[in-house]
């Protein structure tokens, strides 16, 4: 997939769904490196930086954002339609964002005590990753995703590479950084080992645990860490909200699939 | 303990000890130790032996570390902490080549020639001083030596500390080593703290060790402190927290590979890898390829894997290892096992690091007792039937 060859320039183009803006905004803070990738890829559409759009087919589309309405339910096929490659950015896109906590609650009811006029809020009854209506071709996790990812991402695109973005646990990050572990040194609950690195293990380095804002790692087991929280002091009620915040149904998921002893490919 | 006539001995007091530091220091060195930091005695660049752990114990447990203060001021009372030395000598990340691709399409290759620190390790204890000689075999021993490491090894000075304060997940002793160090060490420090005053009784090992002591204030080494020091660490040898169980242990692993006790640790070891990177002896790393937004500049970096990043067994399909089961095997038949093999030696030195540091508090030294109690329960359940079916056994046992 080298998108190097030939003589066109590639072509770039962000969408956003229900979102907070916060990825989309990663790849306007990648200020050293920004000049080189105009210079690279040819931003097509990208509207928080410009309301000029060249319309698609796009090389490269980046989407941030979960599906919560009927219209991007609809829109999201379209993007897919008019992307030749397709990665989703940032934990709402990836995961269904903090807005999936209204997958385990009734949304009728929180549009009638939120909005005066509910009639006007026409919102689906979950909020769901992009995977879940089109094929992904990459999905880049993170509330919001890294810099350095995100470059490597596009960086790995253009060469017609794999990114590298290894999907195992933020404790690989801790020690790699030479963090001191924040559970075993000081009794800190902390989702470090069951959730995906990529953030450079950033909250254990300033002595808090991990919330697991990443998602779950590629290597999850879930139930070897609950009796964890609750040693560190954690009850029933503080687990589940400590594994519902950004990606809940990815932690269920991973919570419901975390089987140690079974073999996948070969024992 | 050997004492022979040529063994050079001295006497350091703390001023000795800052004076060892300043020297080496001017000498250009980097001088890594143990120093407080974030509730841990981590292993970090010192600037004078003020910054070392005076007063400063360990209290350890499976999956628990904490900072508590020791009456006597001691510098050395700890035990492993969260890194080994292995950080310095093997980094997590290093660059071994770039490449660049100039205008008309050549490319070039440039090998890293990286500064290499020169380093004295202070206070390294006499199972990770063993630590460095399993990697030592490892990275430069074979056909391929990572020489990255051998050059950063070749010129660093190792400054022991002798053990006389075991923790509680400490089993060097019945790992094959001792508290001792008897070895591969430059200058070798026990550290005698009592009514007679805060000493170091000092050995040098090597020629440099022997020079080294001569350009820092030293007494000549008297009777009793010598007889203190030798005596508490041999003490120490007794108080050893945790053992292994006094069986062959590579015959027993190699044994053991359809047990059921993998599927109970499975069901705790959360495949995280802590165990593997507080490891001082686990040398795994990966290489990946980085380029630029140009795509005329490539470099190949090492770094640091792990048996239990599912990517690590990864071909085509997947990979092979896919269960936490499987990998814990792995790891724990590769320690003990199968590095006889590779290498012709444990891979465990018995420093507990992977006990201590292992969020779910999984012990190695309890998985091995439970691996051999099984080993020994189906070797009489076989030896029964065997002797009821008489050839059935081996029928049993090929399967």
């Amino acid at each position: 997939m080298d998108a190097t060859s030939g003589t066109r320039t590639p072509t770039l183009a962000v969408f956003k769904l229900a979102s907070c803006d916060g990825c989309q905004l990663t790849l306007l803070d990648c200020e050293d490196e920004l000049l080189a990738l105009a210079g690279r890829v040819e931003i097509a559409h990208f509207l928080e930086a410009s309301s000029a759009v060249a319309p698609g087919p796009y090389d490269l589309a980046l989407v941030e954002g979960s599906v919560t309405t009927p219209q991007d339910a609809e829109r999201v096929h379209a993007i897919r339609a008019a992307a030749r490659h397709l990665v989703t950015i940032g934990a709402c896109a990836t995961a269904g964002g903090i807005q999936a906590l209204r997958n385990y609650a009734d949304v009728d009811e929180y549009r009638r005590t939120v909005y005066a006029r509910p009639e006007y809020i026409d919102t689906l009854a979950t909020s769901t990753p992009v995977s879940a209506h089109v094929d992904v071709d990459f999905e880049l996790r993170g509330c919001p995703i890294d810099r350095r990812q995100l470059l490597e991402v596009i960086t790995a695109f253009l060469a017609g590479r794999k990114p590298d973005v290894p999907d195992h646990s933020v404790c690989f990050e801790c020690k790699r950084r030479g963090t001191v572990c924040v559970t075993v040194a000081h009794g800190t609950p902390c989702l470090g080992p069951v959730t995906h690195a990529g953030c450079g293990a950033l909250c254990p380095a300033y002595g808090r645990g991990c919330y697991g804002c990443f998602g779950p790692s590629g290597s999850v087991n879930l139930p070897a860490l609950i009796p964890l929280l609750r040693r560190d002091g954690m009850d029933e009620e503080a687990t589940v909200r400590f594994l519902h915040t950004f990606n809940a149904p990815a932690f269920d998921a991973a919570g419901r699939e975390s089987r140690p002893s079974e073999e996948g490919v070969a024992k | 303990m050997t004492v022979t006539d040529a063994e050079v001995t001295a006497v350091l007091d703390r001023d000795g000890l800052d004076a060892l530091v300043t020297v080496l220091r001017s000498d250009g060195r980097t001088v890594i130790g143990p120093t407080v930091r974030d509730g841990a005695i981590v292993l970090a660049e010192l600037s004078s032996a003020a910054e070392l752990p005076y007063g400063w114990g360990v209290e350890l447990d499976a999956g628990r570390y904490r900072l508590v203060p020791c009456e006597d001021g001691a510098a050395f009372a700890h035990s492993a902490g969260p890194q080994s030395w292995k950080n310095c000598l093997h980094p997590q990340r290093e660059r071994l080549w770039s490449a660049d691709r100039a205008p008309d399409g050549e490319v070039t290759f440039t090998e890293e020639e990286a500064a290499t620190p020169s380093y004295a390790f202070l206070g390294v204890r006499p199972c990770d001083l063993r630590a460095i000689a399993v990697q030592d075999r490892v990275l430069t021993g074979g056909r391929h030596a990572d020489t990255g490491y051998g050059r950063r090894r070749r010129g660093a000075l190792l400054i022991a500390a002798e053990c006389t304060a075991p923790g509680a997940t400490c089993f060097c002793v019945s790992a094959g080593g001792g508290p001792a160090a008897d070895t591969g060490y430059d200058l070798a420090l026990t550290e005698v703290v009592d009514e007679d005053g805060h000493r170091f009784f000092a050995r040098a090992g090597s020629e440099a060790g022997r020079r080294l002591l001569d350009r820092i204030p030293h007494r000549s080494a008297d009777l009793a402190t010598e007889v203190t020091a030798r005596t508490s660490v041999d003490a120490a040898r007794d108080r050893m927290g945790r053992s292994l169980p006094p069986v062959d242990l590579r015959a027993l692993l190699g044994e053991s590979l359809d047990a059921d006790r993998w599927d109970d640790v499975a069901e705790r070891c959360l495949t995280c890898g802590n165990c593997t990177m507080v490891c001082p002896t686990c040398f795994c790393t990966t290489t990946e390829e980085v380029t630029d937004l140009t795509g005329d500049h490539s470099e190949r970096w090492q770094r640091w894997d792990s048996c239990f990043d599912l990517d690590f067994s990864h071909l085509h399909e997947g990979p092979v290892r896919s269960s936490g089961r499987s990998r814990y095997r792995q790891w724990l038949t590769h320690k003990l096992s199968t590095w006889y093999d590779q290498f012709g030696g444990s891979g465990c030195v018995g420093c507990g690091r992977c006990i201590t540091w292992c969020p779910a508090g999984i012990d190695i030294t309890e998985e091995v007792a439970a691996l051999h109690a099984e080993h020994e329960a189906t070797s009489v359940g076989h030896e029964t039937a065997a002797a009821a079916h008489g050839t059935e056994r081996w029928t049993e046992t090929e399967r």
